[in-house]
């Protein structure tokens, strides 16, 4: 029962000139929860929604530590996240022991940009139905990356991606300007805005649904010795963070607009793509 | 048996195969090529070797220098060689043992500066530091299938501010100092510089720099008799990298009459 005659193969383009098997991979990022990533002249961070599967579950983990200097938010299947965080922690081992380098973090993203290109060319295969964001600091400085399961990789100042993610990009583009200035702890304020919108109705921000990945010099409440490399905050350590968010309509800093109706809850069906 | 793991099936690892491009393109044949690949005899021993090279720290960076001379066995076969070599903006080599083995590692370096830099462009290049690093697992790494590169490197090179200068055999051995000598100039050049040079390596410039230079090939051009008394001289500063052509030694031989016991005179 496909929706499409040009669905079933990858490698076939349709009469539009659509891969639609492409176009469904980035369907399944917007089907995880949201993670948002923002980055000034000193910081990089990436916050992420935990989904648990119910008051018995634990939540889902949503952040990898790659290296020192290289974290990921992940969107999307989790297991494919794996594979393709088990390759980016071999590229950064491969880098240490031959160059003495870190990687450079541009060079890890293209990397598992090519890997998911591959996967979108070829017969037989599938492209990888998860998408990240990735925080790094090398010698150039702080960077936010978005990788993409169609095989594209781009730097931002901000980004958001995963489910309901459109709201918080809507935050992202009204504040982006101020954020190259911030402090850390005025960086995650906002990540936590942008998050906030990504939000069903009924639910808030908590320090179990919550997750904090950061690049760069520890802010005045974190734990002592955090150092510069990249750390996740979870659970209590990051109850002050949630704390200082001030309420929707000021962080807004206008009347917030009607909520953009919720994605369709999730039927059976696929994906109905636009045509 | 194949030793390749993307002929056994699906790769099993990434370090293999990092695209994940088995099966669509050719697959490398590591199979024995012919009927001699089980009598290939690797490296013995050095052919067509140079003698030592020198380096040391100095206030604007480091300088290196080494004859031009490439010897088979005790034949003076080759007298104009330039084995110090430019690798990037930053970093230079100087190279003893094995020529031919030498020019391999140039090629592989100029290679792996093309995929580094000039693909990538993306303003990560490499600095003496990691270009030492990459050497060191190369040497390594062909000593540990028993098939080592014949060679003493000095690596030498000045990247953001900060100078390094560094040594990698045959064997994978590094070490770092502020002076370095292989070969025979290690134990008739590498005293000589350590006294000229040690704890006063921001106070040395250049013209000094160059006079203990000299005067270190001038010693082993009259001990070593695989040398010569034409040499060149890199520099590695702020302002990149600059070799020099090949320069003539000043010699005396004045004292030679005097030597007495060696050869056909009696008294």
């Amino acid at each position: 029962m496909f929706r499409n005659t040009y669905d079933s193969d990858n490698t076939v383009f349709s009469p539009q000139g659509r891969l639609h098997q492409v176009e469904y991979s980035l369907e399944a990022v917007k089907q995880g929860s949201a993670a948002v990533g923002l980055r000034s002249k000193t910081h990089a961070v990436i916050l992420g929604l935990k989904r648990s599967t119910g008051e018995l579950a634990s939540y889902q983990q949503k952040m990898y530590r790659i290296d020192d200097h290289v974290g990921i938010a992940i969107a999307g299947l989790t297991s494919d996240a794996r594979v393709l965080s088990n390759f980016m922690r071999q590229q950064a081992m491969g880098s240490k022991m031959v160059f003495n380098r870190p990687v450079p973090v541009n060079r890890l993203v293209s990397a598992i940009a090519d890997k998911a290109q591959v996967n979108t060319q070829e017969y037989g295969r599938r492209p990888y139905g998860v998408g990240f964001l990735v925080i790094g600091h090398d010698h150039t400085g702080p960077h936010l990356y978005e990788f993409s399961p169609s095989g594209t990789s781009f730097e931002y100042y901000a980004m958001s991606i995963g489910a309901r993610s459109q709201s918080a990009k809507t935050y992202l583009e009204k504040h982006y300007e101020k954020f190259v200035d911030c402090d850390l702890t005025d960086l995650i304020r906002h990540g936590l805005h942008a998050l906030r919108e990504t939000l069903q109705q009924d639910k808030e921000l908590t320090i179990n649904n919550t997750s904090i990945g950061i690049i760069g010099p520890a802010a005045s409440s974190e734990a002592p010795g955090s150092g510069e490399s990249f750390r996740i905050l979870e659970g209590e350590p990051i109850s002050g963070f949630l704390q200082s968010m001030l309420p929707k309509e000021e962080a807004m800093g206008f009347a917030p607009a009607p909520a953009a109706p919720a994605a369709a809850p999730a039927s059976d069906q696929d994906v109905q793509m636009s045509e | 048996m194949d030793h390749f793991p993307t002929n056994w099936g699906r790769p099993r690892n990434d370090a293999f195969d990092a695209y994940n491009t088995y099966p669509f393109h050719v697959r490398p044949d590591n199979g024995p090529r012919d009927a001699f690949a089980d009598n290939v005899q690797r490296t013995q021993q050095p052919i067509v070797t140079g003698t030592s090279v020198l380096a040391l720290k100095y206030k604007d960076g480091i300088m290196m220098a080494a004859d031009c001379l490439a010897s088979y066995g005790s034949l003076a076969r080759f007298k104009d060689i330039q084995r110090l070599h430019e690798v990037g903006k930053f970093t230079v080599i100087g190279a003893s043992g094995d020529m031919s083995d030498y020019q391999y590692l140039q090629t592989t370096l100029d290679e792996l500066l093309i995929s580094e830099e000039i693909t990538a462009a993306d303003g990560h290049s490499l600095g003496p530091v990691e270009i030492h690093e990459y050497l060191s697992r190369l040497m390594y790494g062909r000593r540990s299938r028993l098939n080592p590169l014949w060679n003493s490197i000095l690596v030498g090179g000045v990247k953001d501010g900060k100078s390094f200068l560094a040594y990698v055999d045959l064997l994978g051995t590094t070490y770092s100092s502020s002076t370095l000598a292989t070969g025979y100039g290690a134990y008739i050049a590498q005293p000589l510089l350590r006294k000229a040079v040690e704890g006063r390596e921001m106070d040395i410039d250049e013209n000094e720099a160059r006079k203990i230079m000299t005067d270190c090939l001038r010693v082993l051009f009259y001990r070593d008799a695989r040398s010569l008394n034409k040499y060149q001289i890199a520099t590695v500063t702020d302002s990149g990298v600059a070799i020099s052509p090949s320069m003539e030694l000043g010699t005396q031989w004045g004292f030679a009459e005097g030597i007495r016991g060696y050869g056909a005179q009696t008294q």
